[in-house]
């Protein structure tokens, strides 16, 4: 007789990303799992093919059980997470002192030539989105490098940038 | 606890601190300012705008006053060099992005940035670089933004998660990028949604309703207390020229601390609504004449006499709202006696009275407001204190944040800012099992005696394990407290509600409140505006009628005070009836809409909560008495005045009072020897057939946050909410939308007692199936019927 509420929580998630999101959420103690917001951001942006959308946002808060403001506070906040539409695949040339000093502003005409479109835009196929970089990322040792989906590619030379880029036909 | 204290230095001045305590709390007790922008005592410490710093004896480099916790020998000086110069550094800082447009700002005049800006800026600014520009996002119609003033301090979003409990704004992007607002530009939901007016250093967030009508430095502060509610908030009504401007809280720990709900912030925008009466009136052959306050006393007083003459007094009726003042409710009840009538209530939302004779003197919470905060465990029946008396819904957040089990049932499911269970009801019955069922567990697990006019009943229901849980989470608590909450009087069956929340209270030994809705339902009981009571609880030998019976059996002529039985009676369409019916309807009031217009025969135009003297007293049951805050708009009189008057006319006597104060005076003598105790003895209940099913789709109400009475339903800006503006819709649960063919529609016609209304429909998982939701108190809900009971419903 009496019934408790439970209010249906209605999910865009599909099962896939939630077992991966899962992944994260076991990293932590149950109480923490607040902490796997940016892993779980990252499964999703990577799911809808490079950026987050408001409902998917919403839809990672409801999973971590957290206000949906908290979780727009962080996908804003870091330079990782795109909050606007972008290409599909976003390219990261580092432009930092040691891929600077290694050649890397011709690596990055080359893409844009390439692509024929300038840092912080997308192609209008929106296979690639060439994304402004602020940062060393961290693979001085291997300059000039970039990222593909942060995934890394190191060592680049012109005619590596184009094999690479080749193989996201 | 001596242990605790420890002795520190600020300023050269030995001062005693506890431990735990922060550089900047120990300076605060001791009078000792230190410039500030993110410390708010109410809110966590952020120290994120460092403009405390202050040096300490030994250390590198200023620290954070507020971030710093006291230690023992420590030595402070908040106005040495090294203080002065870093905290002159942060002030440079902070007003580099600010636009110091002081001139157009409301917050000119109180703002701590322009204070300290005073103290701590440079008279000229080295930045000569383009300041950043905030666009202003629109969050409601309270609040208004503009974001470029914001100095990032945080305190609304610490607010928002801390305090009301729903984080709405928030600091998205980054550096230069950062910015506070909702990202997704909607407006804010939370019932203590103004407080962030205030928590705002800057004028970032301003009173919306208020922009641009003064300049703070021109208004008057006066100190009144919240006619809405029986928690009584203390605020300040700000007056410009005598008309209010706006509302302000009033630091009051034991009552509203620092905060107050948008309800008491708001509605003074209200008070000069259009509808608002000017002048005494008649109606004369259908038309309105404006008139002398002579004559209308005159025309009443033979209205009122003529009634008596030819049908005896018994015939005449005396609505009078809960949130009047006690001296209005004190003269009013000895006035309607006075003339041979005790059909006199306040009590306009009830329809079962059957308990009245057995009824405590007055309800009251049952504890102090601040006791709440410590419970382990409330059971509130019938209400949702997050909506109905904000702020004490805001000290049970802090008890189940607490760790307390609070514990609702309710005929809907409401949106908690805190963690709870809640237990549905779709039926008035269905929910009087339930509590028979958790008294029973009780009864089970203390082998205690039940009252005998329960006893039946609690052999009738079945115990399961949720009202098991329920009892034994009462019973294990050392500090709970049962709560009738104020909606559970719409009930048909309040008597068993209360009979049996009384029982559940006592078999746990745990405190039992009861609140009612309005300012001073409690003072109402004391001062005797009840059909069955006169002051301070004594008996009236030949009692009246109660409000639900004077309406129903229509008397010939009805008193009306600041009330709107059309929207506020339990059963609208009897009380809209009987208004019409009625030989003579004479209207003390604020305000008259076209209802009222077509109905009433004379109107006395009634100042407003802002322009009277009064007392109220709230659920705790304190006295608080306040003085007219604006002056009288037109030709309005206070309420005690216009009795008074009524009163030496109909030659009432001994109702010549000079003050309200005197009034009050008067009536604390006569209630000195009452002492507020919810014990209800020997309860007497209606018969009543538990074992029927109606299978038929009921009717269920509350009544909404800003629907509460006539000055919150004129305040523009809260009907604008999103609380205002679901308040007049009809909601469903989806299934049984489904099974009435309404799943699609996006309007349903209603029909009880032969009228149909339109409603627009709201698909909601909160109701229970075999219910439709329709609010009480609502414009647009006259001819509907009673507030539960069955209801027809068709798609439109
Ligand atoms: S809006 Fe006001 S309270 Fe909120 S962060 Fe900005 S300055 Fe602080
Ligand atoms: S500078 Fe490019 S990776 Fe460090
Ligand atoms: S008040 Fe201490 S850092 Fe802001």
């Amino acid at each position: 007789m009496i019934e408790k509420v439970i209010l249906d929580q209605q999910t865009v998630l599909p099962s896939e990303v939630l077992a991966k999101i899962d992944k994260h959420i076991a990293k932590f103690p149950p109480e923490h799992k607040r902490s796997a917001m940016i892993g779980a951001l990252t499964v999703v942006q990577h799911f809808n093919k490079g950026y987050l959308t408001v409902a998917l946002m919403d839809a990672v808060a409801d999973y971590l059980d957290m206000p949906e403001i908290a979780v727009y506070e962080v996908a804003s906040f870091y330079s990782m997470f795109e909050t606007e539409e972008v290409g599909e695949n976003s390219i990261s040339v580092c432009t930092n002192v040691s891929c600077m000093l290694r050649g890397a502003d011709a690596i990055l005409h080359h893409i844009e030539n390439r692509l024929g479109i300038q840092v912080g835009q997308s192609t209008e196929d929106g296979k690639f989105y060439l994304k402004q970089e602020e940062e060393c990322l961290a693979a001085c040792c291997n300059a000039p490098m970039m990222q593909i989906n942060h995934e890394y590619y190191e060592n680049l030379t012109p005619e590596k940038v184009d094999e690479i880029l080749d193989q996201f036909k | 606890m001596t242990d605790d204290i420890i002795t520190i230095e600020i300023d050269g001045r030995t001062l005693q601190a506890r431990k735990g305590q922060t550089v900047i709390q120990v300076a605060d007790e001791a009078g000792i300012h230190i410039p500030r922008f993110c410390y708010h005592k109410k809110l966590s410490v952020a120290a994120n705008c460092r403009m405390c710093l202050v040096e300490m004896e030994k250390a590198p480099k200023p620290v954070a006053a507020c971030a710093t916790p006291v230690m023992a020998g420590m030595k402070i000086k908040t106005r040495s060099e090294q203080a002065r110069e870093a905290q002159k550094g942060v002030m440079e800082f902070l007003l580099i992005n600010h636009p110091l447009d002081c001139p157009i700002c409301d917050q000119g005049g109180e703002c701590e940035l322009q204070d300290l800006a005073l103290g701590y800026g440079k008279d000229v600014s080295r930045f000569t670089e383009a300041k950043r520009v905030v666009f202003d996002e629109d969050i409601g119609p309270l609040v208004s933004t503009d974001m470029t003033r914001c100095i990032h301090c945080t305190r609304c979003v610490r607010f928002g998660e801390e305090i009301a409990g729903l984080r709405e704004l928030g600091a998205t992007g980054r550096g230069e990028n950062m910015r506070i607002g909702t990202y997704v530009k909607k407006a804010m939901a939370s019932e203590l949604s103004g407080n962030v007016i205030d928590v705002c250093p800057v004028g970032a967030l301003n009173n919306k309703p208020y922009r641009f009508s003064a300049r703070t430095w021109e208004l008057s502060q006066h100190a009144v207390i919240s006619p809405h509610d029986c928690v009584g908030s203390n605020f300040y009504l700000h007056t410009l020229r005598g008309k209010v401007q706006r509302a302000v809280p009033r630091e009051n720990e034991a009552i509203n601390e620092t905060w107050l709900a948008d309800r008491d912030r708001f509605s003074c925008h209200g008070i000069y609504s259009e509808q608002r009466i000017a002048q005494p009136q008649l109606k004369e052959r259908g038309k309105w004449r404006k008139v002398s306050w002579d004559e209308a006393i005159e025309v009443t007083v033979e209205r009122l006499q003529s009634v008596i003459a030819s049908r005896g007094s018994e015939t005449i009726g005396a609505l009078i709202s809960p949130s009047a003042t006690l001296e209005e409710h004190y003269l009013f009840q000895c006035l309607l006696r006075g003339i041979g009538s005790s059909n006199i209530d306040h009590r306009l939302q009830q329809c079962d009275f059957s308990h009245d004779e057995t009824m405590p003197v007055a309800p009251w919470l049952g504890m102090d407001l601040n006791a709440v905060e410590n419970l382990q465990a409330v059971l509130i029946v019938g209400g949702n204190p997050r909506k109905d008396q904000p702020l004490l819904g805001h000290r049970l957040r802090k008890a189940a944040l607490r760790g307390a089990a609070i514990m609702y049932v309710n005929h809907r499911a409401y949106d908690l800012n805190h963690l709870a269970e809640q237990y549905l009801a779709a039926t008035c019955d269905d929910l009087v099992i339930q509590l028979a069922a958790i008294a029973k567990a009780l009864m089970q697990k203390t082998n205690r005696a039940v009252p005998d006019a329960l006893q039946g009943l609690l052999e009738q229901v079945e115990v399961d394990e949720q009202q098991k849980t329920i009892a034994e989470n009462l019973h294990k608590a050392d500090r709970a407290l049962v709560l009738i909450g104020s909606q559970a009087s719409l009930s048909p069956l309040y008597s068993y509600i209360v009979a049996l929340s009384h029982c559940i209270a006592s078999l746990a030994s745990v405190s039992f409140g009861t609140i009612h809705i309005g300012a001073n339902a409690t003072g109402a009981c004391l001062a005797g505006a009840l059909p069955h009571r006169k002051v301070a609880g004594t008996a009236d030998e030949q009692p009246g009628l109660s409000a639900h019976k004077m309406l129903q059996s229509a008397r010939r002529a009805y008193l009306l005070f600041n009330v709107e039985p059309e929207l506020e009676a339990w059963d609208t369409a009897t009380a809209h009836r009987a208004m019409h019916e009625a030989e003579a309807i004479i209207a003390i009031s604020n305000f008259a809409s076209p209802t009222m217009r077509e109905y009433a025969d004379i109107l006395l135009p009634l100042a407003s909560f802002a322009e009277t003297d009064g007392t109220y007293i709230n659920a705790e049951g304190r006295w608080q008495s306040f003085t007219a805050a604006a002056k009288i708009q037109d030709d309005a009189q206070p309420g005690w005045k216009i009795l008074r008057l009524l009163a030496d006319r109909l030659n009432v006597s001994d109702l010549a009072f000079n003050s309200a104060a005197a009034i009050s005076k008067v009536l604390r003598e006569q209630c000195r020897n009452v002492v507020l105790n919810n014990t209800v003895a020997n309860i007497k209940l209606p018969q009543h057939d538990f074992s029927a099913h109606n299978r038929r789709l009921q009717r269920i109400a509350d009544i909404p946050i800003y629907s509460t009475d006539a000055v919150v339903r004129r305040s523009l800006p809260l009907q604008q909410t999103i609380d205002g503006m679901e308040a007049d819709k009809a909601s469903i649960h989806p299934q049984t939308a489904a099974e009435y063919k309404l799943e699609t529609s996006e309007y349903v016609s209603v029909t009880q007692n032969g009228n149909t209304i339109e409603f627009s429909l709201q698909l909601n998982e909160a109701i229970p199936e075999g219910c439709i939701w329709i609010g009480l108190g609502v414009p647009g809900t006259e001819a509907l019927g009673p507030a539960f009971g069955d209801i027809e419903v068709s798609a439109s």
